[in-house]
């Protein structure tokens, strides 16, 4: 049977002091579903990466602009949605950090890092405005009790 | 703060051992500070010692790129020290663990400089 699906929605203010909040909860969902403790570092440095992008490219720190946060835990993945209210803009146009051109930027490595952490990384365009960054982790299925005969089976 | 940074001076190198996290805002700030304290000081062999970080975004690498880009155009040396895993993963990711030179001890990181 299919589960309903949880959802986690949090609202801030473009202020690189929040990040912290959102990534605190971001802890709490990784470890309350089950995800190990390697996998729950790297979400959370993935939701910190997209949530500082929102504040600082997308919002630019102005004030009345905020940044949506949307968790939605499936029993398949987490899904963090994260969604700011700037200009917009195509991701791919940037430059590519592992250009050995662009080795030495200081800047620019942020969605390298979430793509490497998470499973997919999907980018949305809003119609009102602003960019949604959709971010996915799978969650690892639970042996099923076949399974665990085979891998019995395979041990004897 | 979320980076504390205490010094120490080892004949003409400095060594900078970090404790907390270089993030976005005032890690990294705090970061740029101080190395750039030094070269004002004309103290210009520096080592950071990465020991105790706990947490590093790819502002806190940036910012360690940016610190050694501006070292080394002013004719300074900065080397890495006692990398975390986290860090090193961080850097193999974005290419940079062969564009800095990293230690494991600090007998020879310091010796590195003579």
């Amino acid at each position: 049977m299919m589960l309903a699906e949880n959802v986690v929605e949090i609202t801030i203010a473009s202020q690189l002091e929040f990040i912290d909040l959102v990534t605190t909860v971001t802890d709490n969902l990784t470890q309350m579903i089950g995800f190990d403790e390697e996998a729950c570092y790297w979400i959370n440095m993935a939701v910190r990466e997209s949530v500082a992008n929102a504040i600082e490219h997308g919002n630019k720190y102005d004030p009345q602009k905020h940044v949506d946060v949307r968790f939605t835990i499936g029993v398949d993945a987490l899904r963090v949605a994260v969604r700011d209210y700037g200009e917009g803009f195509d991701p791919s146009t940037l430059p590519d950090p592992l250009d050995p051109n662009n080795l030495l930027n200081p800047a620019g490595r942020g969605i390298l890092y979430m793509r490497t952490f998470m499973d997919q990384v999907d980018y949305e365009r809003r119609h009102e405005g602003g960019m949604q960054v959709t971010m996915t982790k799978r969650r690892m299925p639970k042996p099923t009790e076949e399974g665990e005969q085979k891998h019995d089976a395979i041990g004897d | 703060m979320q980076l504390e940074i205490r010094e120490r001076v080892e004949g003409d190198v400095t060594v900078l051992e970090l404790h907390g996290k270089i993030t976005i805002g005032e890690g990294s700030v705090q970061l740029r500070d101080a190395v750039s304290r030094l070269l004002d000081a004309d103290r210009k062999k520096i080592i950071l010692h990465l020991e105790g970080v706990t947490y590093v975004d790819s502002s806190g690498i940036g910012e360690l790129v940016s610190r050694y880009t501006t070292t080394k155009n002013q004719g300074g040396q900065l080397k890495l020290l006692k990398l975390t895993k986290k860090i090193k993963d961080l850097l193999m990711i974005t290419k940079l663990l062969t564009v800095f030179e990293i230690y494991e001890d600090e007998e020879t990181a310091l010796a590195s400089f003579k």
